[in-house]
């Protein structure tokens, strides 16, 4: 019995991509290998190509009316949501984070308890955005004159190449939490900890189609999404330089908003910039008078 | 034709499990009181006592202070605002696990339509620690200065009409700034902020950051003037608001209150009168007129009188009276017999000052405290019903001929909580809010509560916000 026992082969999960809140594998068929930090083989993730991420865009627009007319409570206890669900499979994450970035346990659960406080953070954003960014504005005349933030709509994000969970999180929450959806590509290199992510996002009342995850080849999809007439936004700040002025050129193509920041420290206390990057601003006049 | 006749339909009192008695709880316990007294908490309804409460002395406060003291120095304000934050997550996550205990408690206790705590007190409890628990780590985007400070022990008194509603009010901006409390619940309704003490023994939250203390007037007194406070939040009558402003008027603490009002409820000629007459229901009949910013003086544009009043009957005609628990109930009980009192005489007041008094046919049950939705006609604005809080379901009926004279009634009140205004056209609504001197300014629309959204009166109605980024000021050091 015991030794029936000692032999018992594990169940390995397939890594697949994260669309409409559905987990297809790559519509091209291609898989990559991804390497855990000692070299050996990790898994095979899906290879996203031109047609994935394009799938995934259609995806974010579908998803994009009712998210961003959702109240502002809704989605801060939505993303509160993912925070309690992340908390429950830690244990999980910080292996997976551990065997990806090949750090030592108390590093690892710092990212992860990072991560898990990031997605309460951003909660804690989505009715209070309004209240910091908004205003009234005494225009000289008389009228009633007011100004609120808009999500901008589908948000492309290229995430950061060497943190794969809490990274990857950073630039995905700021802009989900003001009502804009997603396509995240993941980190090329660490892939598979924002894939698990993906199945967390599946059971935590996020509606498919928000948030997307592609896995695969930065240089190869990055264009794609920097250069596609319905995606508002993109966040550079991950992708090598020499690309990113490439692919900031074609965002201009609709005058996509454009995010390039420098270097982070994922751990930090964020600032607002990535989630002011992603709204727009609306201003109503309407007369008072008798 | 007949009415349609309704099954009774009661919500089950078994999800809430009552003990016989209460001790205060002081420093993350249940402790008895020093001097050993105690009082009887009722069922307005049926005058069936539900518990018994302990009424704490000032010693009891003392010790309530101190605890608080303790939680703030060496817990509370210490710790990250990220890590308050999660508390506050908890605490809005066990209201809404709870939720429907905490309505039912709450209609025993207060006499509430279920209806009412099941949909609206409640779900605005968890979603007000919901709203505040974010904010305890944006404190400093929240436009008060780089690093806003708490200000450190609060002691907070409430009212009875919203028993945990405004015990949220009161805790969860607090605990978001860093504060620690001292809560008195009012006498008639301590239960729910009983619960409200085994949620945070739940939530695990530091022993000493809340502490409720239940009583009656004087309990409330030793604490707004013990030395031990920084911070006095008040929610009740205007007489006592003034009372507290008096006592605190010496001392560096800071203070805020929500008092009572007269609310002028404005119904133009081109209002939807459907939608217009049941707002004014809600405006006055909601919570049987308990509500400091009820409508209770309804001001119709004299060519819409006929109308509005014929459809305002027939609509009352309609509303059912009676046990709190049963979801069909829109009108509960009073909540004490003293309030009954009140209205009583108030009402009788307004018939002999010649006000016509008419209620629709309606029968009251025989135990319990009841009074039937009540419209004055002919109200001039000398009437004691127009000038006095009734905080009863009783509507004194106004009117008027142009926005001006609307405006002009409308701020004839010491009073400046609240406002409501019923036209088609926006611009008129907007001339008219510019005008009102009034905290909070419905536009087709009545008796709408959210915690992103500022609370509070003007003029004798009190001062300060509760709710949104302007609640956060009563509780920092700005």
């Amino acid at each position: 019995m015991s030794e029936l026992a000692a032999a018992r082969i594990a169940v390995r999960k397939t890594y697949k991509l994260y669309i409409g809140g559905a987990f297809p594998r790559s519509e091209s068929g291609r898989s990559y290998l991804v390497t855990d930090h000692k070299g050996g083989f990790a898994a095979n993730a899906a290879m996203a190509s031109r047609k994935d991420a394009r799938d995934a865009v259609a995806a974010a627009r579908k998803a994009f009316g009712g998210w961003s007319a959702a109240t502002a409570y809704n989605r801060g206890q939505v993303l509160y949501r993912v925070a309690e669900l992340l908390e429950g499979r830690r244990a999980q994450f910080v292996a997976e984070v551990r065997a990806a970035e090949g750090l030592g346990p108390r590093r690892a659960e710092a990212l992860v308890d990072a991560a898990i406080d990031r997605w309460v953070w951003y909660a804690g954003w989505a009715d209070k955005i309004a209240q910091v960014r908004g205003a009234t504005n005494p225009v000289a005349g008389p009228y009633f004159n007011f100004s609120l933030p808009e999500p901008t709509g589908v948000v492309a994000v290229i995430a950061p190449e060497a943190s794969s969970l809490l990274g990857f999180v950073s630039v995905v929450a700021p802009a989900v939490v003001s009502g804009n959806t997603v396509v995240a590509l993941a980190s090329e290199r660490f892939p598979l900890p924002a894939v698990t992510l993906s199945e967390v996002l599946a059971t935590s009342d996020v509606p498919g189609g928000v948030i997307n995850v592609l896995t695969g080849r930065t240089a190869e999809i990055a264009p794609w999404l920097a250069s596609h007439m319905d995606v508002n936004a993109i966040d550079l700040s991950a992708a090598p330089d020499a690309l990113a002025d490439d692919l900031a050129v074609a965002a201009a193509e609709n005058l996509k908003r454009v995010v390039r920041l420098g270097d982070e420290d994922w751990a930090l206390p964020p600032g607002l910039e990535r989630m002011l990057a992603y709204l727009e601003t609306k201003t109503v006049w309407h007369p008072a008078g008798t | 034709m007949g009415k349609f006749e309704y099954a009774p339909a009661p919500e089950s009192r078994a999800v809430v499990s009552l003990r016989e008695s209460y001790g205060l709880f002081i420093g993350g316990e249940f402790t008895p009181g020093v001097d050993g007294r105690a009082f009887k908490t009722i069922s307005p309804a049926t005058e069936e006592v539900l518990a018994e409460v302990t009424e704490a002395g000032p010693a009891d406060v003392d010790r309530a202070v101190t605890a608080a003291r303790k939680a703030y120095e060496h817990t509370w304000a210490l710790m990250p605002g990220t890590e308050r934050a999660k508390y506050l997550f908890r605490i809005a996550r066990i209201v809404q696990e709870r939720a429907r205990e905490l309505a039912v408690l709450e209609s025993l206790d207060n006499g509430k339509p279920i209806r009412e705590s099941r949909d609206v007190d409640i779900p605005l409890v968890a979603a007000h620690f919901f709203y505040y628990a974010g904010w305890a780590d944006k404190l400093e985007h929240a436009g008060f200065g780089p690093a806003p400070r708490p200000l450190g022990v609060a002691g907070q008194v409430i009212p009875w009409n919203f028993p945990l509603l405004m015990l949220a009010w009161k805790i969860a901006p607090a605990l978001a700034c860093g504060n620690t409390v001292v809560l008195k619940p009012a006498e008639t309704t301590p239960l729910t902020a009983l619960a409200f003490a085994e949620i945070c023994q739940q939530a695990d939250l530091p022993p000493g950051v809340v502490n409720i203390v239940t009583g009656a007037g004087e309990t409330g007194r030793a604490l707004v003037t013990h030395p031990g406070i920084d911070k006095v939040a008040f929610t009740g009558s205007t007489e006592v608001g003034k009372e507290i402003a008096r006592a605190c008027a010496t001392s560096r603490k800071k203070v805020t209150l929500e008092l009572g009002g007269k609310a002028a409820n404005i119904v133009f000629e081109d209002a939807p009168v459907d939608q217009a007459v049941e707002g004014i229901v809600n405006g006055i009949f909601f919570n049987q007129g308990h509500v400091c910013c009820a409508g209770s003086r309804l001001l119709v544009q004299e060519s819409a009188y006929d109308e509005v009043l014929a459809s305002l009957r027939r609509r009352l005609g309609t509303l059912r009276l009676g046990d709190p628990l049963d979801k069909n109930t829109d009108v509960g009980a009073i909540n004490s017999a003293a309030q009954l009192a009140k209205i009583r005489e108030l009402s009788q007041v307004g018939e002999e000052e010649g006000a016509q008094r008419w209620s629709p046919p309606c029968e009251l049950p025989v135990k319990g405290f009841w009074f039937p939705p009540t419209v004055f006609t002919g109200v001039s604005q000398a009437h004691r019903i127009a000038r006095e809080e009734i905080f009863g379901p009783v509507l004194s009926v106004l009117t008027f001929r142009t926005p001006a004279e609307a405006v002009e009634k409308a701020n004839n009140t010491p009073y400046g909580l609240s406002a409501g205004i019923w036209t088609e056209k926006g611009s008129l609504i907007l001339w008219m809010a510019a005008r009102l001197r009034a905290g909070v300014v419905w536009a087709n629309t009545f008796n709408k509560f959210d915690p992103t959204s500022p609370f509070g009166g003007y003029k004798e109605s009190g001062y300060g916000r509760e709710g949104g980024r302007h609640g956060l000021e009563a509780y920092l050091d700005v």
